[in-house]
């Protein structure tokens, strides 16, 4: 006992205890009050036929499938809006971010006012104003706007031409993904070659020439391997193609460009942080002023971003619940539809805790990867 | 949602930590002097709010029914609690209301699993269809192929499904959650049909820009029984709400009336003389007074009453009674007597 180690050792493993004990009692607890109450139960629901349709199916789903099905298409709609809307914020954000920093007048206020507009924005608010405000007034279907490439614009959403591959086509994906492995390896033969030698070598164009003119030449010498299928309107549609709806566009887009005026002050407030030493110390050197952004600025500036970028994409990801409002049919949507059928409140609230809690950690664990490979190696 | 949200975890943490309030439910009332109601949020002649903030309609009605049965008369004391089509049940099951009228349908799944029992039917009701009047349909039947909105989370949600699915026709479902953002989405052209339950199909073509350009279709495809919910395990109370609505039932086919009801204890009809408490103990046997349905007809009137000023033929709803009559005119209201 009067070893430290073996006294903290036992008060941890009582402290275990203890949350498990509590932990317990309040699943018993519950389960009791339910059966008091003559509620049912348990989780058995969940494989149950749901009985009811889902507009925007990423994986199969029809009526006949189970309610956990169900709770898989909302989960995985979650997700493609998360990451998508994760995708977009970043590059506008950077953008933004960028440009708040900039000499010329008119491009540095611009920002400053998307950056304010959007921050004080409620995202709920910026969610109903794309959906009721700009994609509802869109002309209907049948008078739908006509985009290049035989793509239209209504308030149905955005429908496109529908590519259709050959099975020739794989030649095609295999020489993009050829190009993309072969300019991983030139990217390091040069790096490690800079390093001995001193020697410096053009990555950037042959990166690009073994990405996209190679797998362009398969293309074309395996005869086009591609059709398309086009949109063509009906009594009330336009059916064919592929088709975004405007549930998804209303909030990837609100989700995005409201994220992205907090990426923009992280970013700004990150280049900030760098000092103004850094940026002479490199000019003194005689690195252009590119060059100094890219390998002295940025990367300091990095490890001050990427821990409340962190936040900002956890945010993100959970604010992709209030697509609840516009009808994107996302986690909570559907798990609404499935708690309003069964009347499984408790068990539903529970799953959704879970899913969220492990989607934010998943995304929290990979940007810690990443901030700890950016962090200062110190030598 | 937010709020919504905020309701059912709220739902959840009760679940967890309290025990469900018991039993004596009439005692609990009286104690806090006033009933707590679940009503709509707002649909035009069941639960909506007028320009002074009164509640209106026929759900609304029942509420001010029960209160005057249990306060000898006074049917102002009511706290209506306006519920979403997700928030209704659990707010029931957790206590936060006494009584839940508000157009919700009963079903197998929600009378035996959740802990609540449905006393009655206050509306026969069927799912309909509405679409634009230019697009030419004249049948639910030619709508393969169109996009519907509909509100998360009820039953209408799955008899659509089920019907398209029967007839073998296509649909792209637009489901939103709360009634208005439905009715906006269809509005704006989000989609072609607007499907609910037809009283409310009617309400919603009342409160569109222009309702001449919107028809309902003629088909009604589901059995939609609307009636008031009150929680498992308190016997009398179930009672007491099970049995107004019987009495206004009864009182319509006694033609006793909210104009009448005072000549009438002086009736000789025995039948009348029950359900106004003039002979027999049959308020005290719930543990209410003898005039119970005295106090309730003054208040409200009877079912009729009832349903002629909030939905009937003179209020701009204009639905005729149809099934919503009684047995002895053909429809299906059928209560079992006072004796």
């Amino acid at each position: 006992m009067r070893d430290p180690k073996i006294r903290g050792l036992i008060i941890q493993i009582v402290l275990i205890i203890a949350i498990l004990a509590f932990a317990s009692w309040l699943i018993n607890n519950t389960v009791r009050n339910l059966a008091d109450a003559n509620i049912a139960a348990g989780f058995g629901f969940l494989s149950s036929r749901a009985g009811f349709d889902i507009g925007q199916l990423p994986i199969e789903y029809s009526s006949n499938s189970s309610y956990g099905r169900a709770l898989l298409v909302g989960f995985t709609n979650t997700v493609i809006v998360a990451a998508a809307g994760i995708m977009l914020a970043t590059i506008v954000g950077f953008i933004i971010g960028i440009s708040r920093l900039s000499h010329n007048y008119l491009v540095r206020g611009l920002s400053t006012i998307y950056v304010e507009v959007f921050r004080n924005v409620p995202p709920l608010l910026v969610i109903l104003f794309w959906y009721f405000g700009v994609l509802s007034v869109l002309p209907g279907p049948r008078e739908a706007l006509e985009l290049p490439f035989s793509s239209f614009l209504s308030n149905r959403g955005l429908q496109t031409p529908a590519a259709i591959f050959d099975p020739v086509a794989w030649l095609t994906l295999i020489a993009f993904v050829g190009g993309i492995a072969g300019s991983i390896w030139l990217a390091r033969a040069n790096k490690q070659r800079l390093l001995q030698t001193g020697e410096l070598r053009p990555t950037l164009w042959p990166a690009i020439g073994m990405i996209v003119g190679l797998p362009l030449v398969v293309f074309v010498l395996s005869g086009f391997p591609v059709s398309f299928q086009v949109p063509e309107a009906t009594r009330f549609n336009l059916v064919g193609g592929w088709r975004v709806e405007p549930e998804f566009l209303a909030l990837f887009l609100a989700l995005s460009f409201y994220t992205a005026s907090f990426v923009a002050e992280i970013v700004r407030a990150g280049i900030l942080s760098v000092s103004k030493g850094q940026t002479e110390a490199a000019s003194a050197l005689g690195l252009p002023r590119g060059k100094s952004l890219r390998l002295v600025i940025v990367p300091q500036a990095f490890r001050v971003i990427i821990p409340p970028l962190t936040s900002q994409y956890l945010n993100l990801t959970k604010n992709t619940s209030l697509g609840l409002a516009v009808g994107y049919p996302e986690l909570v949507a559907i798990g609404n539809t499935v708690l309003n059928q069964t009347g499984q409140s408790v068990e539903v609230v529970a799953i959704w805790m879970v899913v969220y809690l492990g989607l934010s950690v998943s995304v929290a664990g990979f940007m810690n990867w990443f901030n700890a490979r950016m962090a200062l190696v110190e030598r | 949602m937010n709020s919504s949200i905020k309701a059912l975890l709220g739902t959840a943490a009760v679940a967890l930590v309290a025990v469900p309030a018991s039993a004596a439910t009439l005692d609990d009332v009286r104690d806090a002097g006033q009933l707590r109601c679940g009503v709509n949020t707002g649909l035009p002649g069941f639960a909506s709010q007028n320009d002074q903030g009164e509640w209106q309609g026929l759900d609304v009605d029942y509420c001010k029914a029960i209160a005057a049965a249990i306060f000898e008369g006074d049917d102002s004391k009511v706290e209506y609690t306006p519920l979403s089509a997700v928030q209704r049940l659990p707010a029931l099951q957790n206590s936060e209301i006494d009584v839940l009228a508000r157009n919700t349908t009963w079903t197998m799944t929600r009378d035996t699993t959740l802990g609540l029992n449905f006393v009655g039917v206050n509306y026969y009701d069927g799912q309909g269809f509405m679409v634009r009047e230019d697009l030419n349909v004249t049948s639910a039947l030619q709508l393969s192929g169109a996009t519907v909105c509909v509100q998360s989370g009820t039953t209408t949600e799955l008899n659509l499904t089920d019907y398209f699915r029967a007839n073998n026709m296509e649909y792209n479902p637009v489901v939103i959650e709360s009634q208005s953002d439905v009715n906006a989405a269809y509005e704006q052209g989000r989609c072609d049909v607007l499907t609910t339950d037809a009283s409310g199909l009617y309400a919603t073509r009342l409160e569109l820009a222009n309702p001449d350009e919107h028809v309902i279709l003629p088909e009604v495809i589901s059995k939609e029984p609307l009636g008031p919910v009150v929680r498992q395990g308190d016997e009398q109370w179930f009672s007491i709400v099970k049995w107004v609505h019987f009495g206004l039932l009864n009182a319509e086919e006694l033609g006793v009336t909210q104009d009448n009801v005072e000549e009438m204890m002086d009736s000789d009809n025995p039948s009348i003389r029950r359900l106004l408490g003039v002979d027999g103990t049959f308020g005290e046997d719930i543990g209410l007074e003898n005039d119970w349905m005295v106090n309730v007809i003054e208040a409200v009137g009877n079912y009729g009453e009832i349903f002629e000023r909030n939905v009937g033929p003179d209020t701009p709803l204009n639905i005729q009674r149809g099934m919503n009559a009684l047995w002895t005119n053909g429809g299906l209201h059928y209560a079992p007597p006072i004796r």
